[in-house]
């Protein structure tokens, strides 16, 4: 292994590193005037690093030539796939952020600098090949993330949203650390080619211990019941843009993450690990349709929304076969776009003094007001609630597949069944904004980046998104490949 | 027209004119829905004429690999055919049903009926079983909205039970479409309808579906959904429900059920028989009771897709061409009784019976109309109904005389709560001066009438040529399912032929005497 290919490997972290510590030198310098500037630069880095991380996802690269320093860091298309998908969001997020800081005068030049140290942070959790590249790649998404929830460090909610994220994200990783040095205690090694190996066959009392921290510090951070009780309280107190954020980047580095070490670290134990899936998928499903029941505010609601997503992805891990991983990658590309869209909209309702309206019964009788916004929320809303024909449809179409095609039919059965508890509340939105008389709260004028945003977002979410789906599937397929390449 | 896409441009016209109201104004919206529906209707008649009676099965065949686990594929049969033609027949009459009862928010209304009819199309014409399951679930969006938007006072909660009821039936047939899918190796209808599941399998499979189509049906006891979203759905949206989405159900059973779990089917028959016989008499027993107009009609038409029901599980061509022509005759008859009383309804905002009475004064054309349609309902031979009805009930006869018996309890009863229904709003005395003062039909609602009233009595009187296109493929159906066929208790023994010397002596024998 020389250098040399080991840096070719991390160009692109290589670029976000250099752009995010030269925009930090000049947000020390220059300050908030440059924040616009800024913004611009982070979007342009994370574009061009999505350019450099492409061609890996197409070539399907897998193997040894795709490991840097000693299989530490894999560069391989499963991990250009996650990337791809945590910078496109965290380039949505910058896009959004500056019309809505901007009515506080909140908007500072740290907001892109942090983007793209936390782009970065999650770049390299989703190519770890070690548990400690794992570790730090995690915490220095998780870092930025806490400074992010409490942005608006003039609002209590955004505090108490940032001490929440701190405190509980912190005990996760703690949690998660304790599983590391467990699994290195009895496998002997970090790195997850090691561990496979070291588990092939008989797993240890001991190895199960360390998996299940592990998993559970994971299930913290993918917001998998029984850890997802941060996550209302979070996304409902963070600015919306970075709620934006939360919904989609760090979820699928998270979600991505975890597929890499239940399915390549772990991936001679799956009947190890499989029960804790099958629970977290069914119990994020259930409790994630539940708890959005009796929720008032928008923003709440869909943070239980992305809970009860998260279980459905998961029904894609318990298949435990490249089928499922692909389908996982399928439902993460769909779930972005379904998200970028219901939170822009969130961000575009506004009241005539440009406030924002976040709660439910405000937004009553949006179809007479404002019918295109109306509509794109409600392709949201039926979208997630999986109902043909919006492209939501296929992510659960997808992950259903892979379950019955790994006998896991009862899963699937019980999985879909619950599905329609979720459509209960997706549909009670829809009622809110057309079958109710108007309020007339909404009335303020959106930004025509958010109705970019929002217009190509619901483009995706309708059934012409059905036209992507064989390239969403043979780039999935690619990436899924180079997870099972190990084994 | 070999080659020519014509139920992709079917729906193409659909969906562009759909696009077309969300931009128009109320009149503008009105006219581009009424083209599109017509335009649609002369495809329709064009599709007929073209459809080759005893050719190939599957007609009118298109398929481009678009996505990823599915393909657009279409194609009919000749009971995919009627159903489309019902389909078609009856949109442009909802169309002007709501010309001028709609009056809030035209463009959405006129948006919502043209995909609707996109997707019943769809499901009719769909050859893949992804893209069927799509249609299909599809049109609960449209029709949440109408029934939401354009219902009555209690639309709300009519609109949720009508989506969250059928959703849950239908979510675990996707399921069990998964699991055939991944057996067989291919998403597509035809090769699955020929594809012979182990019969301990086809039970749990047999059970998804039958969970989806039983409540689309509706059968009894989950059959709550639609008195509520009849009740309060608009009068077009009532048209589309009682006529086409619930031969959906229907639909479901001939195309799946039957020829994919012939063993399944045979197994479970006594559930549907149960189910049916409890159906048509519970729920005509409900209908008699029924105070309101809409609510009767909804409950009579439980009772008489329960008798598609067990004409399909018959196991025989009779029973089978019987469901189908219940099935036509009924989205005609029912659509054409809601129409019926949306006329009054837009003259006297309620459908309370007893707000009415002696209307064959004052609106003798109407209660002309009714008279046929009402006629139509309980089977009087001439009329549509009765073609079905005697075919459907002479199909199960073969299977279980009780069965039989029962059902045709149906008949009477029906006869029972239409006329008794007739008797109060036409008959006796003018009791309220606004129901005496409301005018006969106008120009509009005779020309909606009318066509219904005609087809209905073509297909009592020549039924031949609504059977025709479906002939052989109920034949074909038939020979599928004969291996599982159920021994009916009617024990129907041919007698033993003579012979010619048998003959003789016994014409000598009698010659003797």
């Amino acid at each position: 292994m020389d250098w040399s290919a080991s840096l070719r490997l991390i160009a692109p972290e290589e670029l976000l590193s250099v752009v995010g510590l030269g925009m930090l030198l000049v947000a020390a310098w220059v300050g908030d005037r440059a924040s616009r500037m800024l913004s611009i630069v982070a979007v342009a880095a994370l574009v061009g690093a999505a350019f450099l991380v492409a061609p890996a996802l197409c070539a399907g690269s897998m193997g040894v030539e795709t490991e840097a320093f000693f299989g530490q860091f894999r560069a391989d298309s499963f991990a250009s796939f996650a990337k791809l998908l945590i910078y496109g969001s965290a380039a949505v997020s910058l896009i959004i952020a500056p019309a809505f800081f901007e009515r506080f005068n909140a908007m500072r030049a740290e907001y892109p600098v942090l983007i793209i140290f936390a782009a970065l942070g999650m770049g390299i959790m989703v190519s770890a090949g070690d548990f400690l590249t794992l570790y730090v790649g995690l915490e220095m998404n998780s870092l930025a993330a806490y400074v992010l929830a409490s942005f608006m460090r003039n609002d209590g909610r955004s505090l108490e949203a940032g001490l929440k994220y701190f405190v509980l994200g912190a005990l996760a990783s703690g949690i998660l650390l304790f599983g590391i040095s467990l699994t290195y205690g009895f496998t002997g090694t970090t790195s997850f080619a090691g561990v496979h190996a070291a588990l092939d066959g008989q797993i240890s009392t001991g190895a199960i211990f360390g998996l299940t921290f592990v998993l559970a510090g994971l299930a913290f951070k993918i917001s998998a019941v029984p850890f997802h009780m941060w996550t209302p309280d979070v996304y409902e107190g963070a600015p919306t843009p970075v709620t934006t954020f939360f919904a989609t980047a760090p979820k699928i580095a998270a979600l991505a993450l975890t597929m890499r070490v239940a399915l390549d670290a772990f991936g001679e134990q799956v009947i190890a690990w499989q029960p804790i899936v099958i629970f977290a998928a069914l119990a994020s499903i259930i409790v994630g349709a539940l708890g959005a029941i009796g929720q008032i505010n928008l923003k709440r609601l869909l943070a239980y929304s992305s809970i009860n997503n998260v279980g459905f992805i998961l029904i894609g891990l318990a298949a435990a076969t490249p089928q499922g991983a692909s389908a996982m990658l399928v439902y993460m590309a769909i779930y972005v776009a379904m998200s970028i869209c219901g939170f822009v909209g969130v961000l575009m309702l506004k009241d005539a003094e440009g406030n924002q309206v976040e709660s439910i019964a405000d937004i009553a009788g949006l179809s007479r007001t404002r019918p295109m916004l109306a509509a794109a929320l409600a392709m949201v809303m039926f979208s997630l609630a999986g109902i043909p024909p919006l492209f939501g449809f296929w992510g659960k179409f997808v992950v259903f597949d892979a379950a019955v095609a790994a006998d896991l039919v009862p899963l699937a059965a019980i999985g879909i069944a619950a599905s329609v508890i979720g459509a209960f509340y997706y549909l009670k939105i829809v009622k809110v904004m057309y079958f109710d008389e108007p309020t007339g709260a909404v009335t303020g004028k959106s930004d025509w980046a958010h109705s970019v945003l929002l217009a190509i977002s619901a483009l995706v979410i309708s059934p012409l998104g059905y036209l992507l789906t064989k390239w969403l599937g043979a780039m999935a397929d690619n990436a899924a490949g180079a997870l099972f390449h190990v084994m | 027209m070999n080659g020519f896409p014509i139920l992709s441009l079917m729906l193409l016209v659909l969906l562009g004119a759909a696009v077309a109201c969300l931009f128009a104004n109320a009149r503008t919206a009105r006219v581009i829905a009424l083209a599109a529906t017509l335009i649609d209707l002369g495809l329709g008649i064009v599709l007929w004429m073209n459809y080759d009676i005893g050719g190939a099965q599957w007609q009118f065949t298109e398929r481009v690999e678009l996505f990823a686990g599915f393909s657009w594929a279409l194609g009919i049969d000749g009971i995919a055919l009627m159903l489309i033609m019902l389909s078609v027949f009856l949109m442009p009459i909802c169309i002007g049903a709501s010309w001028n009862s709609i009056e809030k928010r035209v463009g959405e209304y006129m948006a919502a009926f043209l995909l609707m009819e996109l997707l019943m199309i769809g499901v009719f014409a769909a050859q893949d079983i992804f893209l069927f399951y799509i249609f299909f679930e599809a049109g609960l969006i449209p029709m949440y909205l109408i029934i939401g938007i354009w219902g009555g006072a209690d639309r709300i909660y009519a609109s949720y039970k009508f989506f969250l009821y059928t959703l849950l039936g239908s979510v675990l047939m996707l399921i069990a479409m998964l699991w055939m899918v991944n057996e067989v190796g291919t998403p597509d209808i035809p090769t699955l309808m020929a594809y012979d599941f182990a019969p301990e399998v086809q039970t749990w499979l047999w059970l998804a579906f039958f969970a989806s189509f039983a409540v689309k049906m509706p059968m009894w006891p989950v059959h709550t959904w639609l008195p509520d979203a009849h009740v309060q759905a608009p009068t077009a949206g009532s048209i589309i429900l009682a006529g086409v989405l619930l031969k959906m159900g229907g639909y479901g059973f001939i195309r799946f059920s039957l020829p994919m779990f012939p063993e399944a089917s045979a197994q479970f028959a006594w559930l549907v028989f149960a189910l049916s016989m409890i159906a048509v008499v519970v729920t005509s027993l409900i209908a008699l009771v029924q105070n309101d107009m809409k609510k009767l009609i909804a409950y009579s038409s439980v009772a008489h897709m329960a008798i598609v029901t067990v004409g399909l599980f018959s196991f025989n061509v009779q029973g089978l061409e019987g469901a189908m022509i219940v099935m036509l005759s009924h989205g005609l008859v029912s659509g054409a009784l809601f129409l019926a009383v949306g006329v009054i309804y837009d003259r006297l905002h309620t459908r309370e019976i007893d707000r009415y009475g002696g209307l064959a004064i004052n609106m003798p054309k109407y209660a002309v109309f009714f008279m046929l349609f009402t006629m139509a309902s309980i089977g009087l031979p001439g009329t549509s109904g009765f073609v079905g009805e005697l075919l459907s009930l002479t199909g199960v006869y073969q299977v279980s005389s009780w069965v039989a018996l029962v059902c045709t309890t149906g008949i009477i009863l029906g006869a029972a709560y239409m006329l008794y229904l007739y008797r109060r709003v036409f008959f006796g005395e003018q009791k309220n001066a606004d129901a005496a003062a409301m005018p006969d039909l106008s120009l509009r609602e005779f020309a909606l009438m009318a066509p219904i009233a005609a087809v209905v009595l073509w297909m009592g009187v020549y039924p031949e040529s609504f059977l025709a296109p479906m002939r052989n493929d109920i034949a074909a159906l038939d020979a599928r399912i004969a291996r599982a066929r159920p021994e009916g208790d009617a024990r129907l023994a041919a007698g033993k032929p003579q012979t010619e010397k048998q003959h003789e002596t016994a014409a000598a024998h009698e010659g003797a005497h």
